[in-house]
C-alpha cells in the first residue's frame, strides 16, 4: 500500500510499504477514506518529539471502511468507522475510569521502559506517533491495523459525510476536553493561546460549556478571523502586549481559566523563546514553553490552567512560583477520546457543532508531503489539511498557496 | 552437576567457574533467607536511620549475602484465583516470559530453558517449595541447575477492588567467570526490567486476552 512515512526533520515521503494484517484477535483492518494532518504531526515533522524511526508511518486522525476483522473484533466488514487516536484496551483500571490515554495495556511492553524512566509511567499506545507511545503505524495510508477494534472505533451513522465526523478522532474531543479541564462556570472569561484546529475547537467548546467571554491569542490574521467567527474576541500578539491586554479585558481580574493550545513550539519574540529554540536545536530535550509561561502569568488567582498543547520533555524557566503562590489548578493530558466521542457525535448530528469550517485543503494521499510543508510554512491559510486516499489526481486549484 | 549448556566450547570453562561459586555458596545465606530479607522492610538500619516500610529490594543496597535480589509488583484487574491459576500452570509461562524458551513440568520439578545472550541457553531446574492456592508459589533451584536461585510469587487482593497485586521476587547468586558474566547479564543487568516486562505481559493477557504489539504483520518481514 501507499503510506506517508517519516525519514527525518522536514523529510516525509509517500512510500510503498507492506499492507497491514490482522495480528491480534481484537484487531481490524480499516481502508482509509479520510485522514488529517495534525499540529502534533508538526512536532514530529520538526523532529522535536523523541522516539521516531526512519520509515515510521504517521497519521493519527483517520476514518474509513472496515475491510477485515479479527475473531474478537466487534466490527463488521463494510462498516464506516472513525478511530480514536488513543489506543485503549477498555478493561484496565485506567480505561474503566475513562482515562483512556493512560491505558496500561496498549503500549507494547518492550516500548514502555523509556517512558517509565522519562515520565515515571508509560502511557497508552497512540497511532502514528513516537515509539514512546508504541510506534504504531499510523493512518496517513491506504490501510491501517486497528488494535482493540471492539473498544475504540465508532460506527458513523448513515448520511453523515467524512468531513462532518473525521475530527472526532482527535481535535474535536481535544478541544472539548481542553474546555472541560477549565471547569467553566457560567460567565467565566477564558483565554485561549493558539488558534490552530485545537484552539478553535477549544474556543467553540468553551462557549458551549458556558463561558461568558473567550479571548483568543495568535498572530495569523486568518486564524484569528476564524476565532472571531466563532464568537471569540481576539488578540494579535504581534500588535499587542498580551498580558496587559488580558488584564484590561478582564477588569484587572485576569482570565478565570486559560488554555494552552500551542504546545512545545510556541512562536514569538520573547527572550525565553529563543533560549528554548536554541536548546531544541542542539537537542537537549528542552520544550518550548513561551505560551504556557504567559498563560500561567495571565490566569487569575485560584484560576484553572488547561494544557492540551503537547510537551515531551523538560521545560525551563517554568513559573512555578506563579502556579503555587496564585494557587492555580493545572489539568492536561493526551485526550481521552473514547470518553467524549459518542456525546460529540450527537452534538454534530444535532447541528450544535460544526466541524468543517476549519478545513482549508483536501489533498490526495500522494500530496501529503505538500500538505505537511504548507501546514507548517503557511499556517495563516493552511488551517487544516485533510488527505483523501481515494482522490487520485492532485487538486491544482488548492495546491498553490 | 550443573546443567549449563552453551552451544560453544565455553562448556569446560563454565563448569569450572560454576563449581567455584557453588562451593563458595554453601557457606552463606540461603536463597530463601535472602528472599525473606528482600521482601521484608529494609534492615539497613543505622543510628540515624531506623528501618522504613519499603520492600528491602528497593533499598540502596541490592545484595543480600551472596544473593542479588530483584522483584516487581503489578496490579492485574482480575480475581486472585485467576491470576494464581495462570501462573501455576508453569507450562504456560513462556507465553508471557520473553526469555523463557521452554518449560517442562514433572511433578513439582520444573525445567526451564532460558535464552541467553550470545547464543547460549541456560538450563535451570527448580522445585516448588511452597504452593498456597490463590496466595503464593515459591520455588528453589536444585543441584541440577546452572544458577543457584530461588523465587516467589505472591497474590494479594488489591485495594479498592482493583483486582490482584502480583509480586514476584527472585534471588540468585551472581555467577563468576566469563560465562558467569553472561548469565549475570541475563539475570542481573536485566532481571528487574525483564521481570517488569514479563509481569506486564501477563497482565495484558489476563486483562485483554492478547499481548499488545505494534507490528503490522504476523511475521516480521
Ligand atoms: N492533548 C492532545 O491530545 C492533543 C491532540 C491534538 C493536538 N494537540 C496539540 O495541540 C497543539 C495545537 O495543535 P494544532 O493542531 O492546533 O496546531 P497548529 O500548529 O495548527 O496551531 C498552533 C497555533 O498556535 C499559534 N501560536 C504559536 N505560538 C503562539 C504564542 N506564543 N501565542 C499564541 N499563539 C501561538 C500558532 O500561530 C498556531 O496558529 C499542538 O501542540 C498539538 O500537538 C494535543
Ligand atoms: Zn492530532
Ligand atoms: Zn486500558
Amino acid at each position: 500500500m501507499r503510506a506517508l512515512t517519516w525519514h527525518g526533520k522536514h523529510d516525509v515521503r509517500v512510500d510503498t510499504v507492506p499492507d497491514p494484517e490482522i495480528v491480534n484477535p481484537r484487531d481490524a483492518i480499516i481502508e482509509i477514506t479520510s485522514t488529517a494532518i495534525c499540529g502534533s504531526d508538526l512536532h514530529l515533522y520538526d523532529g522535536v518529539i523523541p522516539g521516531l524511526m526512519g520509515g515510521d508511518i504517521l497519521g493519527h486522525e483517520f476514518m474509513g471502511r472496515v475491510v477485515e476483522t479479527g475473531p474478537d473484533s466487534s466490527l463488521e466488514k463494510g462498516q464506516r468507522v472513525v478511530v480514536p487516536f488513543t489506543i485503549s484496551c477498555g478493561s484496565c483500571f485506567f480505561c474503566k475510569n475513562h482515562q483512556f490515554s493512560a491505558c496500561d495495556n496498549s503500549n507494547p511492553v518492550e516500548k514502555q521502559d523509556i517512558t517509565e524512566n522519562l515520565y515515571g509511567h508509560a502511557m497508552s499506545g497512540l497511532f502514528g506517533y513516537s515509539h514512546l507511545t508504541g510506534g504504531y503505524p499510523g493512518g496517513q495510508a491506504e490501510y491501517v491495523r486497528v488494535p482493540f477494534s471492539d473498544v475504540g472505533p465508532i460506527v458513523v451513522p448513515e448520511g453523515m459525510e467524512d468531513d462532518d465526523v473525521l475530527f472526532l478522532s482527535d481535535i474535536l474531543p481535544t478541544g472539548w476536553m481542553a474546555a472541560e479541564n477549565c471547569d467553566i462556570k457560567e460567565g467565566d472569561i477564558v483565554a485561549v493561546w493558539g488558534c490552530g484546529p485545537v484552539g478553535l475547537f477549544a474556543i467553540q467548546s468553551a462557549l458551549l460549556q458556558g463561558a461568558g467571554r473567550v479571548i483568543a491569542i495568535d498572530h495569523y490574521p486568518h486564524r484569528l478571523e476564524l476565532a472571531r467567527n466563532l464568537g471569540a474576541d481576539v488578540i494579535d500578539f504581534t500588535r499587542t502586549h498580551v498580558l496587559e491586554a488580558l488584564m484590561e479585558m478582564s477588569g484587572g481580574h485576569g482570565p478565570d481559566a486559560v488554555i494552552d493550545a500551542v504546545g512545545m513550539e510556541a512562536h514569538g519574540f520573547a527572550p525565553d523563546r529563543w533560549l528554548d529554540v536554541a536548546k531544541q536545536t542542539v537537542g537537549v530535550g528542552a520544550d518550548g514553553g513561551h505560551a504556557l509561561r504567559q498563560a500561567l502569568m495571565a490566569v487569575r488567582k485560584g484560576g484553572r490552567v488547561s494544557i492540551p498543547g503537547v510537551y515531551g520533555g523538560f521545560l525551563d524557566k517554568f513559573p512555578l512560583g506563579a502556579l503555587m503562590e496564585k494557587g492555580v489548578q493545572v489539568r492536561s493530558g493526551q485526550t481521552h477520546v473514547q470518553h467524549y466521542i459518542n456525546d460529540l457525535l450527537k452534538r454534530i448530528e444535532e447541528g450544535e457543532i460544526d466541524t468543517t469550517f476549519l478545513i482549508s485543503h483536501r489533498l490526495s494521499l500522494e500530496d501529503a508531503p505538500l500538505g505537511y510543508r504548507n501546514f507548517h510554512d503557511n499556517q495563516n491559510d493552511w488551517t487544516k489539511v485533510v488527505l483523501k486516499p481515494g482522490l487520485t489526481a492532485p487538486q491544482p486549484s488548492e495546491v498553490e498557496a | 552437576m550443573n546443567r549449563l549448556t552453551p552451544n560453544r566450547r565455553q562448556l569446560a570453562r563454565g563448569i569450572a567457574d560454576n563449581r567455584t561459586y557453588l562451593l563458595v555458596s554453601l557457606a552463606a545465606l540461603t536463597g530463601a533467607g535472602a528472599l525473606a530479607l528482600a521482601l521484608n522492610q529494609s534492615r539497613q538500619a543505622n543510628d540515624q536511620h531506623p528501618p522504613d516500610d519499603a520492600p528491602g529490594r528497593t533499598g540502596r543496597r541490592s545484595r543480600f549475602g551472596r544473593f542479588a535480589v530483584s522483584g516487581r509488583t503489578v496490579t492485574i484487574n482480575r480475581p486472585r484465583q485467576d491470576v494464581y491459576d495462570a501462573w501455576r500452570d508453569m507450562s504456560r509461562l513462556p507465553h508471557f516470559m520473553e526469555n523463557v524458551e521452554s518449560v517442562t513440568v514433572q511433578g513439582d520439578l520444573t525445567r526451564w530453558t532460558i535464552r541467553g545472550p550470545a547464543d547460549f541457553d541456560v538450563e535451570l531446574e527448580t522445585r516448588i517449595v511452597s504452593d498456597r492456592p490463590g496466595e503464593e508459589i515459591a520455588w528453589r533451584s536444585t543441584e541440577n541447575s546452572a544458577v543457584e536461585t530461588s523465587g516467589k510469587v505472591m497474590f494479594r487482593d488489591a485495594p479498592a477492588g482493583r483486582g490482584t497485586e502480583v509480586e514476584a521476587v527472585i534471588a540468585y547468586v551472581p555467577p563468576a567467570g566469563r560465562i558467569g558474566q553472561m548469565i549475570a547479564k541475563l539475570f542481573q543487568a536485566e532481571p528487574s526490567i525483564q521481570g517488569r516486562r514479563d509481569l506486564k505481559r501477563l497482565k495484558m493477557l489476563l486483562e485483554t486476552g492478547e499481548i499488545a504489539t505494534s507490528r503490522n504483520r504476523k511475521t516480521t518481514a
